[in-house]
């Protein structure tokens, strides 16, 4: 196997992997986006690495470069960055309302308050 | 960029991993850059690194930076993670190598765009004229996702929430989701 092979696959499955560990692990709200923000990013990665040709330029018309890089692509993670900004400020709406309804924003602390209520 | 992810997990105030965040935002624009993708790294610069961020450090402003629990590698998750990685480090066996111009997905309807959207729009840039008038319904319904979730966010801490903070004697913040 030559060089680059497929080594692009392997690093966006580690960064995939970090941000789905740090969303199913870790109990803080906060903590929560920014892990989903990393899966995010890396399978913007993904379709990144796919649309790229060796040798390719930016896909800008320019004079004597016939090699350009695959414009698809990067014309659907365009939309996906900005959608994905929407739902990360929908997601810190919902963090801030749970906040002012339970007075935190751990997920096990969460938990137990509305043990508490439901014992009430 | 790896790095900078892995903190994240490990750094337990909140401020630093949200000022992480930004900088592995800025670190994936940057890679797109080498990647060709010039113009997918101009909004994760801007959106990714910058309205990201600003949302976050709101939301820090707003609530708390201090994370309480004990950050602990969890058994279960950490198995169940590295077992989702390995099934698709499987996967990638049958993947096109990285750049090659013969991959499938490089052969379907890119090259059309590549030829004739010069001729068909009069734009220089594919990746605009792809996304303003061959897929310009896509556009149009991003634009309504945006709508929704600044509804959303509006319903969320509009009205009501601002009332309940006046009840608790504490200052009023602008939304900040407005801005979307």
């Amino acid at each position: 196997m030559d060089f680059p092979g497929l080594i692009n696959y392997w690093i966006v499955i580690i960064l995939m992997m970090v941000g789905f560990y740090i969303v199913i692990a870790q109990g803080n709200l906060i903590k929560k986006i920014i892990g989903l923000n990393i899966f995010q990013v890396s399978v913007f990665i993904f379709y990144i690495t796919v649309g790229k040709v060796s040798d390719g330029s930016a896909p800008i018309m320019a004079a004597g470069i016939d090699t350009y890089s695959n414009p698809l692509p990067h014309v659907l993670i365009l939309t996906a960055i900005v959608v994905g900004v929407a739902t990360t400020a929908l997601g810190l709406a919902m963090i801030v309302r749970i906040r002012t309804a339970y007075n935190s924003i751990e997920s096990d602390e969460i938990e137990r308050a509305e043990i508490l209520e439901d014992d009430k | 960029m790896l790095l900078t992810g892995i903190s994240v997990i490990f750094i337990r105030n909140l401020f630093a991993v949200v000022v992480l965040a930004g900088m592995f935002s800025l670190l994936a624009a940057v890679l797109y850059v080498v990647l060709d993708a010039v113009d997918v790294a101009f909004t994760e610069a801007a959106v990714g690194a910058g309205i990201s961020t600003l949302l976050l450090l709101g939301t820090l402003a707003l609530t708390t930076d201090k994370e309480l629990a004990k950050t602990k590698i969890k058994i279960i998750p950490l198995l169940l993670v590295i077992f989702t990685g390995s099934v698709l480090i499987l996967g990638t066996r049958d993947m096109p190598n990285f750049g090659d111009a013969k991959a499938p997905a490089n052969l379907h309807v890119a090259p059309r765009y590549i030829e004739e959207s010069m001729k068909e729009t009069g734009l220089p840039n594919m990746v605009t004229s792809v996304l303003a008038s061959y897929r310009g319904y896509d556009t149009f319904g991003e634009v309504v996702v945006i709508f929704t979730a600044a509804i959303g966010v509006l319903i969320l801490l509009g009205q009501g929430y601002r009332k309940s903070r006046r009840g608790s004697g504490k200052i009023i913040n602008k939304n900040s989701g407005e801005a979307e």
